[in-house]
């Protein structure tokens, strides 16, 4: 059941959205090579409990930690650990926030120190594809016009689209109708309307598509062992242009 | 957080329940009770057991599921 949202909705979900980019960039200031996923974790929990909301992962279907720490091969959903990042990691972070009674779920993939020219055209490309498939979040088009948008541009440097994970839309749950999947053809899938929420999240891995779900029951890795990477925006469907409720400019000014 | 999104798989009928609803043996092995799709009701599509038929069904629950194709 697809729910469209009203202006006041959007705007509740305008705040979890700017809470939960605030929450990047805090978590995005401490990627230092030493510092553990688990410390990481920590200061996402604490930075939006103290600005008054919940972490929306904990306890989500039983997923034991506030934020998905994906490190290198892992994809999505990595669990925090005492794993010390160190240079040359990229490491995605995603996080998510119940404020007033909705949701907000976006993330960011961090280099840690110097990477190698390969891991930071992923991050590059992968970012990009998650901006042309925002520009297609517009009414009129349809879902498989977001999806072609990012599988087009990831395969034309070589990369892979993962199929088993999809972004969705977002409201008053974490996870609502429809699928967003990073993979598709123009024209097909549920049609854009005005008010639909969406999270357009490029799962994006720099080898094969393939995947393995891990033994407890949430981890996604790379089947080949090569570093993936995640970017995930909340999107307003709206005519002629989105509205971009998520964002990465307090990621990006306090690294510039 | 990213979704998982729904499975398609191939099975055959083995039994036709009340409410179209049916028992379909996977190619993997498991048997799952599904219904069929609204679609192929529209379209007064039959499916009788030994039917090869597509399967739609949802990560979150392997034990149900949507016929949503039935093969020639």
């Amino acid at each position: 059941m697809i729910r469209l949202k009203t202006e006041e909705e959007v705007e509740l979900l305008r705040e979890n959205a700017l809470l939960v980019s605030k929450t990047l960039a805090e978590v995005g200031k401490n990627v230092v090579p030493g510092i553990t996923t688990l410390e990481l974790n920590k200061i996402a929990d604490t930075f939006i409990r103290d600005h008054g909301a919940i972490p929306a992962f904990l306890g989500y279907n039983g997923f034991p930690y506030s934020m998905c720490i994906s490190v290198n091969d892992v994809v999505v959903h990595g669990f925090a650990s005492d794993y010390r990042l160190k240079e040359g990691d990229i490491i995605s972070a995603d996080c998510g926030t119940i404020y007033k009674g909705y949701y907000g779920d976006s993330a960011y993939t961090f280099p840690v120190g110097e990477v190698s020219e390969e891991a930071k055209l992923l991050l590059k490309v992968t970012k990009e594809s998650l901006y042309r498939g925002v520009e297609k979040a517009v009414v009129g088009n349809r879902i498989g016009d977001i999806s072609y948008a990012v599988q087009e541009y990831i395969e034309s440097f070589g990369f892979s689209a993962v199929r088993e994970m999809v972004g969705h839309g977002i409201g008053k749950h974490l996870h609502e109708a429809p699928d967003v999947p990073n993979y598709g053809h123009r024209g097909q899938g549920k049609k854009l309307e005005d008010g639909l929420v969406i999270c357009i999240e490029p799962m994006i891995n720099a080898g094969e598509k393939s995947v393995l779900i891990s033994d407890d029951g949430w981890t996604v890795t790379t089947a080949d062992n090569k570093n993936s990477a995640h970017f995930e925006l909340m999107v307003v469907v709206r005519k002629g242009k989105p509205d971009v409720l998520s964002t990465f400019k307090y990621i990006e000014n306090d690294n510039n | 957080m990213a979704k998982q999104a729904a499975i398609e798989k191939e099975g055959t009928i083995i039994e036709a329940l009340s409410n179209a609803m049916f028992r379909v043996e996977l190619d993997n092995g498991h048997v799952i009770i599904a219904h069929i799709s609204g679609k192929m009701r529209m379209h007064y599509i039959r499916i009788l057991p030994g039917d090869r038929v597509r399967v739609e069904m949802s990560p979150y629950d392997l034990t149900k599921g949507r016929i949503s194709f039935r093969y020639k």
